[in-house]
């Protein structure tokens, strides 16, 4: 039962703080099809005591799922008696990693999210049992994984190669599609609405930047694909099943979309 | 009941100083300045006390007047006290109006704190009032009583 | 299994403050709330969270500087932030206990200078 005592700083050094802050409030890069609200992080929309939640190592309660996945990335598991770090190495290794997915898997050539990477090398490598989707274990690693890489640019392979150009495509269009008994798209509200207000929460224009993100409304660290069901349930849509193809399209779009933006893994929001 | 006609005519009293002295200035409400108690919070209070002398003031209760998400609510406590052996907060409790239980959490201090100031995160079902009781160790109890807005996500799951 | 973590300095000098926080990852479950089924989800809390500081060479875990008695209003993934006076070196120990047999405990060392 380790756990991390960490001196009083916290894991950001002040001036990388005020640099990603800085770059999360500086006016944004307009996206051809967005109005103005188009390149802003949802951090920017949370109260100040959220973001503060986030910027806080010793206070973001994400970190205890950080703190979680560097245990098992050392962890030996499965028949092939190997760790995350046997062919790894220190988990440091994975920076520049996470801004790239979804993207094609080297083993089956099909377009993953992080999660589905990480199961892949589970069955492939350690010869393990998949992590159930959206469990603590998963999400867990996820998130680890993904905080080496906080502060990068999420950059999805360009060009893309042909598996990931096809997802991202079909991703757009299911972005477009009205679904639901409400019949709203994505882009009805985070592309058109954005900015405005539904009830009393600011619409975001939806970058998928802080993923895996622990929700308040959660009171859990959760996946993008959580919160992409979250929202077709709020507009009465059938939900996908977990890991199904529509979600992992709409993850590729959604990052090509967010391209260029800094990755805040875990981000915070309300 | 009686304590309210106390808080009222102490008041009174000030602004006739105040008037007598000539200088009627316009008192400011601070943002946090004690709202009435409600009859639910000031009952609990009385319980915690058991008898003894409570008086508004020396503990602070901070919280956002307006919350976001009513999962996840910072508040801080803190009380004006040197927190020494000779002078010190003995234990602060934090009662809620409207949540389905009324207790929020108990606070034990000891000298060894060194300061009489805590942080955390509370549950919120609805907007209410929240009070924030301390004891000294001379036995005395003082309150801030608090009202709190919580608005509610737009998207959940359910 | 559960995960705590806890930031406070290493060293601090004799007499002075410091902060300590602490964060430990549990559902704080109220019992107010349903599954997907409807079924409601039973309460199951951390009940009880105590800091005791032993000075070196002293055995035990020591003397109570603070403790908290949490109920459901209390956020999940319990945050508590409170302060202490250093003046001799020694280690805390961090408690926090719950139902369904919920125990944890962390410790810490603090090198205090003169």
């Amino acid at each position: 039962m380790a756990s991390r005592i960490a001196s009083r700083r916290s894991c950001w050094s002040m001036r990388e703080a005020l640099l990603l802050t800085a770059a999360l409030l500086v006016a944004p890069v307009a996206h051809a099809q967005a109005g103005a609200e188009a390149r802003r992080s949802g951090f920017t929309y949370a109260t100040p005591s959220t973001q503060a939640l986030q910027q806080d190592d010793s206070q973001n309660p994400a970190m205890l799922w950080v703190a979680d996945g560097r245990v098992a990335w050392n962890k030996v598991d499965g028949e092939a008696r190997k760790a995350c770090a046997d062919c790894h190495g220190k988990i440091e290794s994975m920076r520049g990693v996470a801004p790239r997915y979804p993207a094609v898997a080297a083993a089956s050539q099909r377009v993953v999210n992080l999660g589905q990477q990480i199961n892949q090398c589970r069955s492939t490598r350690q010869r393990a049992p998949a992590l159930a989707a959206e469990s603590d274990a998963l999400l867990a690693l996820a998130t680890a994984i993904a905080f080496e890489s906080r502060g990068m640019a999420i950059a999805p392979s360009q060009p893309a190669p042909a598996a990931l150009k096809q997802a991202q495509a079909r991703g757009k269009a299911l972005f477009h599609e009205r679904i639901g008994h409400v019949a709203l798209s994505c882009h009805d509200c985070h592309d058109t609405l954005a900015g405005k207000r539904l009830g009393a929460a600011v619409i975001p224009p939806g970058h998928a930047t802080g993923y895996p993100i622990y929700r308040l409304e959660w009171q859990k660290v959760g996946s993008l694909q959580r919160r992409l069901r979250n929202c077709m349930t709020a507009v009465r849509a059938e939900t996908p099943a977990w890991g199904a193809q529509e979600l992992v399209d709409l993850e590729a779009w959604l990052m090509l979309r967010a391209a260029g933006m800094p990755l805040e893994t875990p981000g915070v929001r309300p | 009941m009686a304590r309210e006609l106390e808080v009222v005519s102490a008041q009174r009293r000030r602004l006739l100083r105040m008037s007598a002295a000539g200088t009627l200035a316009i008192v400011l409400r601070p943002l946090h300045a004690n709202e009435p108690p409600t009859p639910l919070l000031a009952d609990l209070v009385k319980g915690f006390a058991a008898g003894a002398v409570t008086r508004e003031g020396r503990v602070k209760l901070d919280i956002a007047p307006l919350v976001e998400n009513g999962n996840s609510v910072p508040i801080v406590i803190s009380v004006d006290s040197p927190q020494t052996d000779a002078s010190h907060v003995t234990a602060i409790t934090v009662f809620n109006e409207k949540n389905p239980q009324h207790d929020v959490a108990q606070f034990t201090l000891t000298p060894l704190a060194g300061r009489a100031r805590i942080a955390t995160r509370i549950r919120l079902a609805t907007s209410q009032q929240l009070v924030a009781v301390a004891r000294l160790n001379d036995g005395s109890c003082w309150t801030h009583y608090v009202n709190v807005v919580v608005t509610v996500a737009s998207c959940t799951e359910e | 299994m559960a995960r705590a973590l806890v930031t406070l300095p290493k060293v601090a000098k004799a007499g002075e403050v410091i902060e300590i926080r602490t964060l430990i990852q549990h559902a704080m479950e109220t019992g107010y709330r349903r599954d997907s089924d409807g079924a409601m989800l039973p309460r199951s809390l951390i009940r009880r969270f105590t800091c005791h500081f032993a000075a070196s060479g002293k055995a035990g875990p020591g003397d109570l500087v603070f403790a908290t008695t949490l109920h459901a209003a209390m956020a999940a993934n319990p945050s508590l932030q409170f302060h202490f006076r250093a003046s001799s070196t020694g280690s805390f120990t961090f408690a926090w206990d719950g139902d369904d047999g919920f125990a944890h405990r962390e410790q810490a060392q603090l090198l205090v200078n003169a």
